[in-house]
């Protein structure tokens, strides 16, 4: 089989501007993955599938992955003009202080798709296509045109994780119950206050249906 | 059919399940077949669309027994996961066991002691053998053969159980692999009553075999139904028994040697319809390769330790990295995928469940078909609930 390399460099000559990145994997199985712009997802899958040398035909794994949105602190020196008295003269000195700046990286979703080919018998080939943030950009072409085995898998990942898949034929929730609300699987997800408490609390539970009796007094959740 | 001659064509659109038109005579009739039931072996639902006895739709309902294992298993270490994966196919939790050892073994490098992997294929063999045994038990229990062929696989079935039960401690929960090897080591006399359980095997599908291969009903029931071609089967991620049916040559055992199974001999069973019938006959000649796989094993047990005395076992944190593990599971392709971020816990923790996805073509398979067959149809997956709504 071909190196990840190499596929890279196929995948560029086929689809030009696919953007292409190695993700290397230090595991010492090292199943290095690719990378792709999400925009040219699913040239780059039908040229996977098709292409004589990959022919990879089988669509074995669909998953998400969600990173969350990172603060990154950093010490920049900074070199300010400051007015000062200098042996009794006014002037103009530089002076260097250290500050601490914070941003903020953010957060994406990921799909892994796992790729073998039956045909020839090789694999795994692992492609990631990224969102561009977690919350209102979490689009990404649906594969299931060009391999049907994502069809229950990208639904999968869009209940469990809000992946939306663009042209994907049959989107719905698939384990969790269509009403609802959030995506069970983010990293980020706070179970709902709506237990069924034990008929004769004790303890801990008595602790927090009582808490959650005064929630439901104040109106602060509805049962 | 040989695999090189099996090509995906180049689809236009989507490989989607084709569109029954009415006969436009009386009314379209919508029954929801299950959750509850008998044939649904568990809790799973149909909407199924009816013209008559015809169907013309069928939309699969699934997640009924969803818990989110998922979820359980990235709140927790990677050896207390190791117990869950019982639950997620619990007719098959060594196979279970072993495709997630397999997937952290590759994530830490971990090598094996020889007479752990001669375990392994043992238990995994004699896992393939009992799953088998019981899908056609219940196949033909759902064609109407009540109770009768069940009980002669489950007579079987029993005394393989009772060899789970004897070395690992549970009839079916059997916690049994770790990372590095296996929990306990087997006993001369476990590995003398297995070579006795098996030699009785053959016999078991002899008869199996004779009582039903020619059998009428069952060949008028099962040849021509719920037919898969091969490029869909292929495209839609079917694994198992179900792809050889159709009569691909894949089966994970041969093409990526996981564990020691390149030193065994033994053929891979093709259908050439992908019909019920071949999925019936591929499973009854995989319990034959089986056997034969356990013969040679049990030939030759090496002694030694069944766990890496090097393995870490406390305060187990693999570096960062991600690996994907998968092995031949008697339903198909079962995975984990891993992703470590150097925590006790995994970052991600990925099954990929051959029932869920053999399912993707339960409605091409159906379309057209009169409703007594969608029981069989749905029969001949052999899919477990447990797993599929995880």
């Amino acid at each position: 089989m071909k190196s990840v390399e190499e596929i890279k460099a196929a995948i560029e000559a086929a689809v030009p501007g696919a953007g292409v990145k190695v993700i290397s994997n230090p595991a010492p199985i090292a199943q290095h993955s690719l990378l792709i712009d999400a925009q040219h997802a699913v040239a780059v899958a039908e040229f996977l599938r098709d292409d004589e040398d990959l022919a990879l035909d089988y669509l074995s794994n669909v998953t998400g992955v969600d990173y969350l949105d990172k603060e990154i602190s950093e010490k920049v020196k900074v070199t300010r003009q400051v007015p000062k008295e200098v042996d009794g003269v006014q002037q103009i000195v530089d002076e260097t202080v250290e500050e601490t700046r914070k941003h903020v990286e953010p957060g994406y979703l990921e799909a892994v798709y796992h790729l073998f080919s039956v045909a020839k018998k090789h694999g795994p080939v692992i492609v990631r296509f990224r969102t561009a943030n977690r919350s209102d950009q979490v689009e990404l072409p649906s594969l299931t045109p060009v391999w049907r085995s994502a069809e229950f898998q990208e639904r999968e990942v869009f209940d469990l994780f809000g992946i939306v898949f663009t042209g994907h034929p049959d989107l719905r929730r698939i384990l969790m119950w269509d009403e609802f609300k959030d995506y069970p699987m983010r990293r980020d997800y706070v179970e709902p206050d709506d237990f069924e408490y034990e008929p004769t609390p004790h303890d801990d539970v008595l602790k927090r249906a009582q808490e959650h009796k005064a929630k439901v007094a104040a109106g602060e959740v509805s049962q | 059919m040989s695999a090189s001659s099996i090509k995906t064509e180049k689809l236009a659109g989507w490989n989607r399940p084709p569109v029954i038109e009415s006969d436009g005579e009386g009314e379209l009739l919508e029954v929801a077949m299950g959750p509850h039931h008998p044939s649904t072996h568990g809790v799973f639902r149909m909407d199924v669309v009816l013209d008559g006895e015809r169907v013309i739709k069928l939309k699969p309902v699934f997640g009924y027994l969803h818990r989110n294992h998922e979820q359980l298993g990235e709140r927790q270490s990677y050896l207390a996961s190791m117990p869950y994966t019982d639950r997620l196919d619990y007719f098959c939790s060594l196979t279970n066991n072993w495709a997630y050892a397999l997937a952290v073994e590759k994530l830490v490098g971990q090598a094996v002691p020889e007479r752990a992997e001669y375990l392994r294929v043992i238990l995994a063999e004699l896992t393939r053998i009992q799953n088998h045994a019981s899908t056609i038990g219940f196949l033909l229990q759902e064609m109407g053969a009540s109770g009768t062929p069940l009980m002669y696989a489950f007579r079987e079935r029993e005394k393989i159980l009772d060899l789970f039960e004897s070395l690992t401690g549970s009839r079916m929960m059997c916690n049994y692999m770790r990372f590095g090897g296996c929990r306990v080591d087997a006993s001369p006399a476990w590995i003398e009553a297995t070579r006795k359980v098996v030699s009785g095997l053959n016999s078991f599908v002899d008869e199996f075999e004779n009582f039903l291969m020619t059998n009428e009903i069952l060949m008028a029931r099962c040849q021509g139904i719920g037919v898969l071609k091969p490029d869909l089967a292929v495209n839609a991620g079917i694994s198992g028994p179900m792809l050889r049916a159709t009569g691909v040559n894949y089966d994970i055992r041969k093409v990526d040697h996981y564990g020691i199974y390149d030193r065994f001999k033994f053929r891979v069973p093709l259908g050439d319809h992908g019909d019920i019938y071949d999925r019936y006959m591929v499973r009854m000649l995989e319990m034959r390769e089986s056997i034969s796989i356990l013969n040679q094993a049990l030939k030759d047990v090496p002694a030694g330790p069944v766990m890496d005395p090097k393995a870490k076992i406390r305060n187990f944190r693999p570096k960062a990295g991600e690996s994907y593990g998968r092995i031949e599971a008697p339903k198909g392709e079962l995975g984990f995928y891993l992703i470590s971020d150097g925590s006790p816990n995994p970052y991600r923790y990925r099954v990929r469940p051959p029932s869920l996805i053999n399912l993707t073509v339960l409605e091409d398979m159906c379309l057209g078909s009169n409703v007594a067959d969608v029981v069989l149809i749905f029969g001949s997956v052999d899919i477990v609930l447990g797993e599929v709504d995880r």
